[in-house]
């Protein structure tokens, strides 16, 4: 049913890159994306949580996508980007990109959803993966990226 | 008519209505023949039910209307006030809470009828003097009678619809009704001489008329009574389907009107009226003294006229135009609003701080920049100052709830008990005081059931067989203290200990070496109850823990000091405002981090000689008292840039009696600062307790010093 009628959808993913591979964050999470700046370090808490930065008066917690998926840790280049994602549970938070590369528009054909058994541990941080003309994009399921290690 | 958009208001005059009833029967106890008191009451009586027949809550008016007819019948002087009168009333009182708390939570007031309440109070009414009852039924139907058969002209005064002038159209739009078999009524609403917002009351008139019918045209215009353009009384002419009752009744359920009258209108005849009823205006008073006697209140030029003929009925109504408190001019404000009006100070503050420290880097720091950001800065402080007050509240409108609930206690415990409150004007945030209740109460039950031992032990012991406790609020420095204190019998720390072993929470050992301020503590452990016997008031084990980390969450503390066979005394310490607090910047290796000023006790200057081991933990003696070091680089895994010989430098800082000092690299200074959360999302660390955004934009740590002593 729900395969029927998601035909002809189509949803909008940003593209970030972290190191060769690309990523697809939904755009409808997206609050803002911002030029690295200064991260003030939280003390006692896990790795991957950054620390905190100032938007505009509000303090947002950072946090690497990198270092809680495996990778090796983020190296700061120009390319660098925050991107501030708006989730329901976690509140406002950023995450850390090596680049936002464009916007794709992918229909809901193009995507081929992950299968649950088949998580492994890398696989766990994503929904699906998306097919278009520059090459495949690893779709971030945000939930699982976002949420606290136990 | 839809009234959910007056909900928030019933619910909140409501609650206001029944605090007031609570405090008034309260002293009507003390003093039974106080006019004013039982005026007041009246006045409270009679206020709820016209609101919860306004929102069509018929269960409470019904309870209202019947005490309502008590206090009537109190008032008039046909019934003494009561021991069981007063208990009946009480019961009444929370009925009506629950009512309330229904209403809140599922806009719905509920199924329960109350008829035994209704019952008890019919009781009081027959069993005081039924005959005086009669008697005024009979009087208020006989003015009722006349009101409606009275010939037009006699009694024009009360009804002014007569003299509202038809034009043609409306005369046109008139027929065309009474051609399609439709009735019209004339009517005359008049609103209470108390009423504040007149034009308000008087829309919801026309809503509530407007249900049964169309309203054709009003005296004054309905412009007019929206800019509440006019006296006590407006007229309309209503075109309906339904009987007169009908839409009298809808008229006369808004709460805070008067009266309404009507009559079905003879087009022709008003036309004849109209010109000679207008000239008889000013003679009106004194014909009205025949009007049913809830009319004389408000009607204040007929009161001279009208004394004589309403005797002492009247001399009572009188008195409370007279001593009406008088009213604040205030506006209610959604908290929510002023929540956003606080962020939006904040973020001034903020820019005022990037200001100033942008200023200082650019080098244009001229005297004359100085002389505005000085300015700036005064100003910004005064309206954080201003923003900060508006939301203060009194503690008044939680704590006046106290004395009925030591009253109940008192009959529950069997205990003789007197409660002292003083210092209830004292201000706090709105979401403080909100919260506050619940602690206090657990204290204040604490205090009836464990302190204060029962009248025969009293006596023995040679104090007063009543009990007292006392509830004492003041504002000192940026604090303000709540304290409970009672003149019971004190903690009894051996017990404590006992039934901590006992518990579990501690082994004997410990206990041989705990001291008495560290026995007390386990007081607020959780899961810890001395009562023997677990009684309906306190000893469930969740008192005291619960009061703890409430009053903790509003970043308070607790302090407990007790005399055994003397009694004890709860201290609790809350910080006036939440939101922007004084700091002391601090340096650690190169980040910064913020102490709050409020828990500062001194700074020193440390010479890593002075420093000494004890139990091989760091200590420092400054003037004579041992203070254990805390290194902060350590805890917040920085490297300190300072030379391990060079002076420490020490922020002593206090926990209730405890000190502790933490050693940092570098002192920046003392700021205004405004806390943010750093949310939901980094709770882990609980040493810090917020995050701050500097002048130059960067984010610095706020540390908890209450956390790491």
């Amino acid at each position: 049913m729900e395969e029927l009628k998601a035909v002809g959808e189509t949803t909008q993913f940003i593209v970030i890159k972290l190191g060769d591979e690309q990523y697809g964050i939904d755009i409808k999470y997206i609050d803002n994306i911002v030029r690295m700046q200064h991260i003030t370090r939280v003390p006692k808490v896990d790795d991957y949580l950054k620390g905190v930065i100032n938007l505009r008066g509000e303090v947002i917690p950072v946090m690497s996508i990198r270092i809680k998926m495996g990778l090796e840790p983020d190296v700061e280049t120009k390319a660098t980007r925050i991107i501030i994602l708006k989730l329901e549970q976690q509140g406002t938070i950023g995450v850390i990109v090596d680049e936002v590369k464009e916007v794709v528009t992918l229909d809901n054909d193009q995507i081929e959803r992950i299968a649950y058994d088949s998580k492994d541990d890398k696989d766990s941080f994503l929904c699906g993966i998306g097919k278009c003309d520059g090459g495949l994009i690893s779709l971030l399921d945000l939930n699982s990226v976002v949420i606290e290690n136990v | 008519m839809d009234v959910s958009q007056y909900l928030e208001i019933f619910l909140d005059e409501t609650n206001e209505h029944l605090q007031n009833l609570n405090t008034q029967i309260l002293s009507l106890e003390q003093e039974p023949d106080n006019m004013d008191t039982i005026n007041e009451i009246f006045r409270a009586a009679h206020s709820l039910k016209g609101m919860a027949g306004t929102m069509g809550y018929k269960r409470m008016q019904n309870l209202t209307h019947d005490m309502e007819n008590v206090f009537s019948e109190v008032r008039n002087g046909n019934i003494t006030v009561k021991a069981n009168m007063i208990d009946v009333l009480f019961q009444c009182l929370d009925a009506l809470e629950e009512y309330n708390a229904n209403i809140r939570e599922n806009a719905d007031e509920g199924t329960n009828d109350n008829e035994p309440l209704i019952k008890q109070l019919n009781d009081i009414l027959n069993g005081g003097d039924g005959d005086a009852e009669e008697e005024e039924e009979a009087a208020a139907d006989q003015s009722e009678g006349e009101a409606v058969a009275a010939e037009p002209a006699a009694d024009a005064g009360d009804r002014k619809w007569l003299s509202i002038n038809l034009g043609d159209t409306e005369k046109h739009v008139l027929k065309e009704a009474l051609s399609q078999g439709k009735n019209v009524y004339g009517l005359t609403v008049k609103v209470q001489e108390s009423c504040i917002l007149k034009a308000a009351r008087a829309f919801l008139v026309f809503k509530a008329v407007e249900e049964y019918g169309e309203i054709v045209l009003s005296s004054p215009s309905a412009q007019d009574i929206e800019d509440e353009k006019f006296e006590l009384d407006f007229s309309l002419i209503v075109i309906s389907d339904a009987e007169i009752d009908k839409v009298l009744g809808a008229a006369k359920s808004v709460s805070e009107i008067e009266d309404a009258i009507g009559d079905v209108l003879d087009i022709n005849r008003a036309e004849a009226a109209a010109p000679a009823a207008k000239p008889e205006q000013p003679s009106q008073p004194v014909e009205q003294t025949t009007a049913p006697a809830v009319a004389a209140a408000s009607a204040a030029p007929a009161a001279p006229a009208a004394k004589p003929a309403a005797k002492g009925k009247k001399k009572d109504e009188k008195k409370p135009a007279a001593s009406k408190p008088v009213v604040n001019r205030t506006v209610r404000v959604d908290i929510e609003k002023l929540d956003t009006l606080m962020n939006l100070v904040s973020e001034l503050i903020i820019a005022k701080n990037s200001l100033v420290s942008a200023a200082a880097a650019s080098g244009t720091s001229s005297a004359a920049v100085n002389e505005q950001i000085e300015y700036l800065e005064n100003t910004t402080t005064s309206l954080h100052e201003s923003v900060m007050k508006v939301r203060m509240v009194p503690i008044e409108s939680t704590v006046s709830k106290f004395p009925r609930m030591v009253r109940d206690l008192q009959k529950t415990l069997g205990k003789k008990m007197e409660l002292y409150m003083s210092g209830e004007e004292t201000e706090l945030d709105r979401t403080v005081v909100d919260e506050i209740g619940d602690p206090l109460m657990h204290l204040l039950r604490n205090s009836a059931d464990h302190g204060l031992e029962s009248a025969e032990v009293r006596k023995e012991r040679g104090k007063p067989e009543v009990g007292s406790i006392f509830l004492e609020a003041y504002q000192d420095g940026n604090n303000v203290v709540i304290e409970v204190r009672d003149d019971g019998n004190g903690i009894d720390t051996e017990a404590v200990r006992n039934k901590a072993i006992e518990k579990g929470i501690i082994t004997p050992e410990q206990a041989e070496n705990m001291s008495e301020k560290e026995s007390i503590d386990l007081l607020f452990h959780a899961g810890f109850s001395t009562a023997k016997v677990v009684s309906d008031v306190s000893g469930r084990g969740v008192g005291l823990d619960v009061v703890k980390s409430k009053i903790e969450a509003l970043s308070g503390e607790v302090e407990v000091k007790s005399k055994l066979g003397e009694g004890s005394s709860w201290i609790i310490r809350l910080p006036l405002t939440l939101a922007i607090i004084q700091a002391l910047m601090v340096e650690i290796g190169d980040e910064k981090y913020a102490i709050s000023l409020g828990s500062i006790q001194t700074i020193e200057d440390i010479s890593p000689d002075d420093v000494e081991l004890v139990q091989n933990k760091e200590v420092i003696q400054i003037r004579d008292s041992v203070i254990s070091l805390i290194r902060l680089n350590e805890i917040l895994d920085i490297d300190s840039k300072k030379d391990p010989k060079d002076n420490l430098v020490v922020v002593v800082v206090k926990k209730g009696d405890k000190l502790a000092g933490l050693v940092v690299d570098e002192l920046i200074g003392q700021q205004e600062i405004v806390i943010k959360s750093l949310g939901k999302y980094i709770s882990k660390c609980k040493i810090i307790s917020g995050a701050t955004v500097l002048g130059d934009g960067e984010v610095a740590l706020i540390l908890d010093a209450n956390t790491l002593i």
